[in-house]
């Protein structure tokens, strides 16, 4: 493995400014659960690594009228928060299955989200609950939905000055429920083969579905929302015929490949059986208010 | 360039020197003779080279050493007492048949050490979530399981 430098500035200004000064010689690393194998794989070889480790407040979960998780928040703290928990537990969820407990233990929620891979864990979550990404350079501060976010296979939309400081969630409209379905090879340690978020939010009277975000991850270059299936749903009661036409749609909304985890046509096949599962296992969810 | 670091290591604080581009799986073993800790896929994977950081089950070799600085780091050398009587959860694994070639056992255990400090009567299925981030290549899981359940079921 080629050797490289370790950086560890202590404020965000500094690592900025690390970042300015490096250019392309410098990789940011979080977890590192990603970067590390990634440069033993020589996918990547900087000649630094500017860890963000050492930067007070970047590993906090803050509410001031909107949620915000710090990028450098593990998913073991996301998977066991209480606040999390309760308030996006579809986050939590995925959270909860990603990896093991030792790379939940170390990897970041900020570090998923810039891999950018498209079947990452948390994505298709974050992205039915509409987050939006908080990045930070010195020329200042900005905010983009995390559907902007997400370019491409390992790409992002970072600029390459800005650094990911945090995820903004604003909370879900009342009587909202929702579901995390993973479809993967095995149980536990293993990448998604098709994973999908449901976040439906339904009339108490009568049962309409007032609302729907459906997001799906590993079918596509990115993680992507369904909108033409959220539009099925949105107006409806959801009987058996709604959530097949929803399961159908999906299907068509994907445009996966094939690849050692899955054909293309299975991908696709399952992508619309998880969102079927998903509409289904939210409406037994009905009585927990997300 | 070498760089210092202090760390706590099996409740020994110790300062060293090392290259910034190891990580603490390769300082461990190479460096310090720690030997106990065994590299697996070096991905994250299999778990073969758990180690508890500030009391959390980490993979060593995705741990960058220079995240070590200012940590507390027990590893499977650190388990028995200074007179070399063997730790509850080792004695364990040796009572139900639980080590069979012993390349994951410092790890399984290690994840063991994590949860029962936690929990310190996990049902099974939180066993089998605190275990499945470590692959036994002799397949035996049932074992493991057992001995872990097995811990603190008199106290």
């Amino acid at each position: 493995m080629k050797k490289f430098d370790y950086l560890k500035p202590n404020t965000l200004e500094e690592a900025l400014s690390l970042l300015n000064q490096y250019g392309d010689r410098a990789k940011m690393i979080a977890g590192g659960t990603d970067a590390i194998v990634m440069n033993r794989q020589k996918k990547i070889s900087p000649d630094v690594f500017i860890s963000l480790r050492g930067i007070p407040g970047l590993d906090q979960i803050e509410f001031n009228g909107i949620f915000k998780i710090g990028a450098l928040v593990t998913h073991r703290t996301i998977e066991q928060s209480e606040l999390i928990r309760k308030r996006f537990p579809i986050l939590a969820g995925a959270s909860s299955v990603l990896g093991s407990v030792q790379v939940r233990n170390v990897a970041t929620i900020g570090g998923n989200l810039c891999t950018a891979s498209p079947s990452a864990e948390t994505s298709p979550s974050l992205l039915v609950y509409e987050a939006e990404a908080h990045l930070v350079s010195q020329n200042g501060e900005r905010r983009l939905s995390l559907e902007s976010f997400f370019v491409g296979p390992g790409e992002n939309a970072l600029d390459k000055k800005e650094i990911l400081k945090g995820i903004l969630l604003p909370s879900p409209p009342p009587n909202s429920v929702g579901a995390y379905l993973k479809l993967g090879r095995r149980k536990s340690v293993d990448l998604s083969v098709v994973n999908v978020a449901v976040l439906l939010t339904l009339d108490p009277k009568t049962g309409i579905c007032e609302r729907a975000r459906i997001a799906l991850g590993a079918v596509a270059p990115t993680p992507l929302r369904a909108k033409e299936t959220e539009k099925i749903l949105e107006g409806n009661l959801l009987d058996d015929g709604i959530i097949r036409k929803a399961g159908d749609c999906a299907k068509q909304e994907c445009s996966p490949i094939t690849d050692i985890r899955g054909s293309a046509e299975y991908r696709r096949e399952m992508a619309g059986v998880l969102v079927e599962k998903g509409i289904r296992q939210s409406l037994v969810n009905h009585s927990r208010i997300v | 360039m070498k760089q210092t670091i202090r760390f706590k290591l099996n409740g020994d604080p110790i300062q060293i020197e090392v290259e910034p581009h190891l990580t603490l799986l390769e300082v461990l073993r190479n460096e310090l003779e720690l030997t106990g800790t065994k590299e697996g896929c070096g991905m994250g994977e299999c778990g073969a080279c758990t180690v508890l950081i500030n009391g959390r089950a980490v993979n060593s070799c995705l741990f960058p050493i220079m995240e070590t600085d200012g940590k507390n780091v027990i590893t499977i050398e650190g388990l028995a007492d200074v007179d070399g009587n063997l730790h509850p959860i080792q004695r364990s694994f040796i009572e139900n048949g639980a080590v069979q070639c012993g390349f994951c056992t410092s790890g399984m255990i290690l994840s063991a050490k994590a949860l029962l400090d936690e929990n310190p009567k996990p049902t099974e299925e939180e066993i089998r979530t605190a275990i499945s981030g470590n692959l036994c290549r002799c397949t035996g899981y049932l074992q493991i399981i057992e001995a872990i359940k097995e811990v603190n079921k008199n106290s």
